[in-house]
């Protein structure tokens, strides 16, 4: 069933810089540049304006002194002259912003070391053992990918209740594998496949054991996979939020995410610095991370949807 | 190394013991892949998931588990005004959403496969809303919404074109509305960009073929580029409509479900029954209810966007 389903599609590389195929030059020049100003630049620059005006806001807010927050009449709100760090050094040294910040990537690599050790085990098999019934293992896998956070949070807390991990960060770091585990296996099978199989019957003829096989020969070809799945799954794990919202309770214990939700909103009127301070160093790391691998990124969110 | 040349020609086989058979047997080294990886899923995904279903047919509450009562929950429900207008919502949120991130997703697509100046920049940015996890940004529009200091009311009084302050979140359409457009927001990036992947393997000698056709621009895209695409916008349709359908975040940081319920989804309505009232069985038959819609949302969009394909008699592999 699921092999019905393989678009073609280019590679992550050739999406980020069109390097590869792209056509779009050739026949440009039927277009003057009024004609392409108007209906390619303009609507471009709209949208790009509506997708990054919320950040912009957001780094504004978190360096705008108070007094100009609340103040739109005296100061134009769409800049500010003198920039304070108040909010985002209150947040990193008066709250337990640094607590969360450790607790969330904690969680985050874990689950991820976790899951993919797990995922490439599983997906080599899939893939390369082919052993009887692994392509109907592979089809239960997309399924498993498609099972919401939403519909398992209320089983799973009792099942972590039962267990014992409640309010627990083991909590988070053994369910977040089943979201990661069948997104990962999904990506890594796709990357499997690209590698010849005449390289394994090689060192099979030498006498390499199956795990030889895979450490020393397929992972080494498949490094850029796993990168792209251990970005990807990192940002779902930081992403995550129903779990961590229902399997923490207390405050030493929360994730970013949840932990600003909960414990920023009061009734402080002057709480927006603070709150947007927080969102701001919350998504810094994962951008960061974005900028060094964005052709990684874009290869795991291609090839998620490409098997 | 004469040695070793009469050693090895002097050794009889080796017996192959049931050990060396098994380490060779590809269903029994396959078994140990498998097995963390499977662990991990029977336990934390299709055991709870059965345990979901069955929660939904006692009266299970936190700290205390339940006995059959069969389909009184759902019965329940059923009489429950607040239950269908979650519905309601949900099916509202859902479609409108995917309906515009799939119209805006795929025109930036368009827009983003034309020849620009900064193509790896502007591609690697438009990304950004998709990366920054998602109740962080929404603490900025939660921001962006607010009642009194919204910069949206701001911009449209100092512009002369409304009179007072608009009540975002404060209003139910208005609620609504808005977080439905903070939920197109963060889905347009992915859409945009996988349609983008899928886009650049559409031939040029098409287009060019149909450019001297006399075809107009529409109809390039009408009979060509949709044509081509659509086996990936059947797969990333399915997955914008399951993960708009099944959102909780967003709602739960903007609105918690409110005006008087008026964007309660399905999932933060499952949320507040089972772990802020407690009522686990309850809960579970909520998101239980969301199981045959979500199937029926995947079939749609995927037999209805392959449609094409089995239309033209190819075998279904």
């Amino acid at each position: 069933m699921t092999e019905a389903l393989v678009p073609k599609l280019a590679s992550s590389k050739a999406v980020l810089t069109g390097t590869a195929p792209d056509h779009s030059e050739g026949m440009s020049y039927l277009q003057t540049l009024p004609q392409r100003l108007l209906t390619i630049y303009l609507p471009l620059a709209i949208i790009l304006m509506v997708l990054l005006f919320p950040f912009y806001w957001m780094a504004l807010t978190a360096i705008k002194p108070d007094e100009q927050l609340l103040d739109l009449d005296r100061f134009s709100p769409f800049w500010t002259w003198n920039p304070t760090f108040k909010h985002i050094h209150q947040l990193l040294f008066e709250t337990a912003y640094p607590r969360w910040l450790w607790n969330t990537m904690y969680v985050a690599i874990s689950a991820t070391v976790l899951s993919i050790a797990a995922s490439v085990l599983a997906a080599y098999a899939i893939v390369r053992l082919r052993y009887r019934g692994a392509q109907w293992i592979g089809g239960a896998i997309f399924l498993a990918y498609l099972v919401p956070p939403s519909i398992l949070f209320i089983p799973l807390s009792s099942v972590v209740f039962t267990y014992g991990l409640f309010d627990s960060p083991m909590a988070l770091i053994l369910t977040y594998p089943t979201i990661l585990i069948p997104f990962s296996t999904w990506l890594l099978m796709g990357y499997f496949k690209t590698i010849p199989f005449e390289l394994e019957e090689c060192a099979l003829i030498d006498g390499a054991s199956r795990w030889q096989i895979l450490t020393k020969i397929v992972l080494p070809l498949a490094v850029p996979g796993l990168i792209s799945a251990f970005i990807f799954c990192f940002t779902l794990c930081w992403n995550e939020f129903i779990y961590a919202l229902t399997f923490l309770s207390s405050t030493q214990n929360k994730t970013v995410p949840v932990a600003i939700v909960n414990e920023f909103v009061d009734g402080d009127i002057y709480r927006w610095g603070s709150l947007m301070a927080g969102a701001l160093v919350g998504s810094l790391p994962l951008v960061i991370l974005y900028a060094f691998f964005v052709e990684h990124y874009v290869s795991a969110m291609t090839g998620a949807v490409k098997e | 190394m004469s040695d070793l040349a009469i050693n090895t020609s002097k050794s009889v086989p080796q017996r192959i013991t049931t050990w060396d058979r098994l380490t060779v047997n590809r269903n029994w080294v396959s078994f140990w892949f498998m097995l963390p990886a499977a662990a991990f899923l029977i336990l934390f995904l299709a055991y709870p998931l059965g345990l979901g279903v069955w929660l939904s047919f006692t009266d299970a509450r936190i700290g205390r588990s339940g006995i059959f009562i069969g389909l009184e929950n759902y019965e329940w429900l059923w009489d429950d005004s607040t239950f269908w207008l979650s519905v309601f919502n949900t099916l509202l949120y859902t479609v409108v959403a995917s309906a515009v991130k799939f119209a805006v997703g795929l025109y930036l697509a368009l827009l983003l496969n034309e020849n620009l100046p900064f193509k790896a920049l502007l591609r690697a940015v438009v990304l950004i809303p998709f990366i920054v996890p998602t109740v962080l940004s929404a603490i900025a529009f939660w921001w962006i919404y607010d009642a009194q200091f919204s910069i949206i009311s701001w911009s449209l009084r100092h512009l002369g074109l409304i009179s007072g302050n608009i009540d975002f979140l404060g209003d139910m359409w208005n609620a609504r509305w808005s977080v439905i457009f903070a939920n197109i927001w963060r889905g347009v990036p992915f859409v945009a960009i996988t349609l983008l992947a899928g886009l650049q393997t559409v031939s040029p000698s098409l287009y060019e073929a149909a450019t001297i056709d006399g075809a107009s621009r529409w109809q390039i895209f009408r009979h060509i580029t949709y044509p081509m695409l659509t086996p990936i916008i059947a797969v990333v349709m399915t997955f914008s409509v399951l993960f708009t359908f099944t959102d909780f975040q967003l709602i739960w940081v903007l609105t918690r479900g409110g005006p008087v319920n008026a964007t309660q989804l399905m999932a933060t309505l499952s949320y507040q029954r089972a772990i802020l009232s407690g009522q686990l069985g309850e809960g579970a038959a909520i998101s239980t209810a969301m199981i045959p819609f979500l199937l029926a949302a995947i079939l749609i969009s995927w037999f209805g966007l392959q449609r094409r394909k089995w239309q033209q008699g190819e075998s279904n592999d």
